[in-house]
């Protein structure tokens, strides 16, 4: 992919002379000067107005106490951002809590979204027949919605009525588990199932990474007598790393924006400690109206997520070199 | 293609495929139980789902759980069916329209300002969308689009994926056969919808595959800007039904299964395009 990026670049700054001539003798008449905006045109104005626009306005609104409900929206300067720093404010805890909330879901599930579909990848990485079939299974779950799949975990994951606490009976464990409603329990809840929803998306995306790996370095490796995990070690990790950069920095910002899960399955507890921060910014804009405090929470999440991927990406890079 | 080979003899390569396939199998039971449940109990009865244990069949198989949302007018949920039908369609649409001429532009034509619209349009894929929610929710309200089908179609096209996917693919395309359609006299309008569209129709697929799919699914926007019942998309409205049926759970599940039908139907049919969108997506990197 980065040839093909390389290559059009190329052909874009300095068309063959050839096609030169040819544009200015055939279509340099017909084709106004303006084709390529008229082309840009319906794009960029969804661009500007849904692209653009709101980040600008989200700036405006951060600096500003403004209500839905209220006619004055007052400048306040910074104001609304001091307040996520000031203990005495009346959405410091709030806001922390739920930081906190996304922080640990992070921490808890990257590790698991990355090693889980690696394994998957290495598993279907090999010719038998039924490979796509089982490919196809493990990716099923992914094409389903949030809302799909947090009606249905709510439900499996009841203490009394879901299949996982009876099939927890059947084997022997506690069948009495509250999975949605008390610690440790709702996190490791809200974790499994990520997992179980999201690990076929990394899974395909480490295939096709698998397969630009060369046959000839693993033929190599093993003439060299290198067993299994000193193929996994030296070729296999080495050749995925730009996909596992790419892995890594993409589970973490998904699983930073978590929001359905937490809303739907634990429906934010115990209490409100699994609610996120993406649920609290909604919660603090659109429900209570609040939505400068909600612009500058926005743009103080936007920010952490910015400095996390690139530590991520500094951390990888500085590797590879 | 990693295949070990078979230098240890015969019965421990056979060994081999019979662990392969154990935990293949294993793994796909975990992946579909979930999913497997979800039928099942839509297919019962509200006293049958009560029990505990829970029987593994549906005896007898009641349609108690379909009636429900089939007829009941405070949870139109044939209604969302068509509304999200209706939205995710022109949703593709839009975005496969307006993501295509711009990618064009983008990829082969030459003018003033191109690496700048590039680069903004790519600089936004940094931006978590989730935090431009609060003011793209004023902007949709100044555009009275709040409550509307409208306002689930348009704003998620704005996205910078759509333009930088083809771009990608249309930079692969070969020069040549522009070129020979320049010489034959065509312009660039006639060269777009001639020769570089008809070339890309699996780009195309794939485009409006994803897209149908994201916007199916979108749960976060919707439920805080659809309001009223009969306006409502599948994923807020199977919220409203979990919150008038609670425990009963046939008729829950029985919205799940209209809600993933859809879905996974059009993933068995396009599954080649799903995951060769997803695995490109991840290339990019």
């Amino acid at each position: 992919m980065a040839d093909v990026i390389e290559v059009g670049a190329a052909r874009g700054d300095a068309p063959p002379p050839a096609a030169k001539a040819a544009r200015r003798g055939a279509s340099a008449g017909r084709t106004g000067r303006a084709t390529p905006y008229l082309f840009l045109a319906p794009y960029l104005v969804l661009f500007g107005v849904f692209g653009l626009l709101p980040i600008i306005l989200g700036l405006w609104l951060s600096v500003h106490q403004w209500d839905f409900q209220l006619p004055n929206r007052p400048f306040v300067g910074l104001d609304n951002y001091k307040e996520l720093f000031s203990s005495d404010s009346a959405v410091y805890g709030d806001w922390w809590e739920s930081v906190r909330a996304t922080a640990i879901f992070t921490v808890l599930s990257v590790p698991l979204l990355v090693v889980v579909p690696l394994g998957l990848a290495l598993l279907l990485n090999r010719s038998f027949p039924g490979r796509t079939f089982f490919r196809a299974i493990y990716f099923a779950p992914y094409v389903l919605g949030v809302a799909v799949i947090g009606l249905l975990w709510r439900f499996l994951l009841d203490a009394n009525l879901g299949l996982v606490n009876r099939i927890a009976g059947a084997v022997g464990l506690p069948s009495d588990t509250p999975w949605v409603t008390n610690m440790p329990w709702a996190w490791i809840s809200l974790v499994g199932v990520t997992v179980w929803w999201t690990s076929g998306f990394n899974a395909v995306i480490y295939l096709a990474g698998l397969q630009d790996i060369s046959p000839e370095l693993y033929e190599a490796a093993r003439m060299d007598g290198a067993n299994a995990w000193q193929r996994f070690r030296n070729v296999t990790l080495p050749g995925l790393r730009p996909v596992l950069l790419f892995v890594i920095t993409t589970t973490v910002l998904a699983s930073a924006n978590m929001f359905g899960q937490s809303f739907l399955i634990t429906q934010g507890a115990p209490g409100t400690e699994t609610r996120t921060v993406v649920w609290f910014i909604v919660e603090t804009g659109l429900r209570n109206n609040n939505a400068g405090k909600a612009a500058a929470m926005s743009i103080m999440f936007a920010l952490m997520l910015a400095v996390v991927s690139l530590a991520n990406f500094r951390l990888f890079r500085y590797k590879e070199d | 293609m990693t295949t070990p080979t078979p230098t240890t003899g015969g019965s421990a390569t056979a060994l081999r495929r019979v662990v392969l396939y154990a935990t293949l199998v294993a793994l796909a039971l975990i992946f579909l139980m979930p999913l497997v449940w979800m039928v099942i109990t839509s297919l019962k009865t509200y006293t049958a789902a009560q029990q505990i244990p829970p029987s593994w069949l549906p005896n007898p198989i009641a349609g108690y759980g379909y009636e429900q949302i089939l007829n009941n007018s405070a949870n139109p949920v044939l209604r969302w069916f068509l509304n999200s039908m209706l939205a995710a369609t022109l949703h593709s649409l839009l975005v496969l329209v307006t993501a295509s001429m711009a990618a064009y532009a983008l990829a082969r034509l030459k003018f003033r300002g191109r690496g700048v619209s590039f680069a903004l349009i790519v600089g936004t894929l940094f931006i978590p969308p989730t935090s431009l929610i609060i003011p793209n929710f004023l902007i949709v309200d100044q555009l009275n689009w709040i409550d509307t089908l409208t306002v689930v179609i348009v704003p998620g096209a704005a996205s910078a994926f759509g333009v930088f996917f083809l771009r990608q693919f249309f930079l692969s395309l070969p020069n040549e056969l522009e070129e020979a359609a320049t010489l034959d006299g065509a312009n660039q309008w006639q060269i777009f919808f001639r020769v570089v569209l008809p070339l890309s129709k699996p780009a195309l697929a794939t485009l409006a595959v994803l897209s149908f799919l994201t916007n199916w699914n979108d749960f976060l926007w919707p439920i805080f800007v659809l309001f009223s019942p009969e306006q409502l998309t599948l994923p807020p409205g199977l919220g409203l039904l979990q919150g008038s049926y609670v425990t009963d759970y046939p008729v829950i599940m029985a919205g799940a299964v209209l809600a993933s039908l859809p879905v996974l139907i059009l993933f068995v049919l396009a599954q080649r395009h799903i995951i060769q969108g997803v695995s490109r997506s991840g290339l990019k990197g």
